[in-house]
């Protein structure tokens, strides 16, 4: 990567902050927020979001110039398919409960928009190192925010972390937080104080 | 699996177990395109059309060829390219048959390949064991409950557009505060029936 490290440093800060897929461009909550009422169900899925986005952004830069413009999409779909297969048994063999706990959520990496997205809009365009580079970032952008969203819920909804007690006896439960509203308020106000602070930083950004 | 009657299946996927506002699923979409009730009712309408159907197909793919042939753990490709298929596939048929109902749908057709919930509904189906008429009724269930929740969002967020809302909040995040408070009230719903 050393050719292309000093666009790496560039494509780390895009994809971590500056041009956040969930902050900025909103795409892909779909899969993984439904897993962040447990804060080490996240962690896996958050893992296994940026495998495959940086894998797939890799092999499918390798593969672009013989991807034909019309099947482009289904081309992209399968490659990234293939990578969540790998994922999935991955963990089917490392780590069974969380596996089981995650269910289909581990399969529907396959359609979050951020993967597909990444795909289009960098991997079909640039080379395989620097590809995979801003996959990873993407990927990693992403799981910092459903990172986030999970300390917040398993927190106030079950007083603990990586379950493990951190609030005292005299904590009361939100039960709301681990039900699925708690996901929506909890990432509605993450994204209210981010743009904010955006929009003050840099005037008439959107 | 077996015991939960094809009804409770069918209320539980519109109401109680709703795919977007239990599940998440389909966000991206329904963010995208809430803006108008008009487009969010064809959508949802496309949705359902292909989810009752595919749910189905995938079902069919799962029992008599996955299952028979030990490639289970293939499930995602088959899944997603019966899914890419039957799409194209409607689209065509729409094109030629109906010009009024393409201009309708034909638009949201692409979009739904990759929508989330479609491939959601079936994996659950095949992760809960059901039999083909719970199927149905689950992917049946699951479009609509989706297309309600959708039509809901516009009709609230055309409601909203005069609204002054914080800066910081405008676009995605109040979307998202009105997505909770109806996934609140849809919570209301689950003394009904409960599947899991």
């Amino acid at each position: 990567m050393s050719a292309a490290r000093p666009k790496a440093g560039r494509v780390f800060a895009d994809g971590l902050l500056r041009n956040n897929p969930v902050f900025v461009q909103v795409l892909g909550i779909c899969s993984t927020l439904a897993v962040t009422n447990v804060f080490e169900n996240t962690l896996v899925m958050c893992i296994g979001l940026v495998f495959t986005t940086g894998l797939s952004n890799f092999s499918l830069s390798l593969l672009r110039s013989m991807i034909p413009g019309r099947i482009r999409m289904i081309v992209e779909t399968l490659v990234i398919a293939s990578w969540v297969i790998v994922f999935d048994i991955i963990i089917k063999a490392t780590l069974p409960e969380i596996s089981k706990a995650l269910g289909a959520y581990v399969g529907l990496i396959i359609t979050n928009c951020i993967v597909m997205g990444r795909a289009e809009a960098f991997a079909l365009a640039n080379k395989p190192l620097i590809s995979m580079a801003d996959g990873i970032a993407n990927g990693l952008g992403y799981s910092w925010v459903l990172l986030a969203v999970a300390f917040v819920r398993e927190l106030l909804g079950s007083g603990s972390i990586l379950g493990a007690r951190v609030l005292g006896e005299w904590w009361t439960n939100w039960n709301i937080m681990v039900m699925a509203p708690g996901g929506f308020f909890v990432l509605a106000i993450l994204i209210w104080i981010v743009r904010g602070r955006m929009e003050r930083n840099k005037e008439g950004a959107r | 699996m077996t015991e939960i009657s094809v009804l409770s299946i069918f209320l539980a996927a519109v109401f109680t177990n709703n795919i977007l506002l239990t599940n998440y699923l389909g966000m991206c979409s329904f963010l995208a395109v809430s803006s108008e009730v008009k487009a969010s009712a064809g959508l949802g309408m496309a949705v359902t059309f292909v989810m009752a159907v595919t749910s189905v197909l995938n079902w069919i793919v799962e029992h008599h060829i996955l299952v028979p042939l030990d490639l289970v753990y293939m499930r995602y490709i088959v899944y997603i390219i019966v899914i890419a298929a039957f799409v194209q596939l409607v689209e065509m048929i729409i094109e030629r048959v109906s010009e009024s109902l393409y201009s309708a749908l034909g638009i949201f057709l692409p979009l739904i390949t990759v929508n989330c919930a479609i491939l959601g509904a079936t994996l659950f189906i095949a992760i809960r064991e059901y039999t083909l008429p719970q199927a149905a009724a689950y992917g049946a269930g699951g479009g609509l409950g989706w297309a309600l929740a959708i039509v809901a969002m516009a009709g609230i967020r055309q409601k909203m557009a005069r609204a002054r809302v914080p800066r910081g909040l405008s676009g995605a995040g109040i979307s998202l505060v009105i997505t909770g408070i109806m996934a609140l009230a849809f919570i209301g719903f689950s003394g009904m029936i409960r599947i899991n």
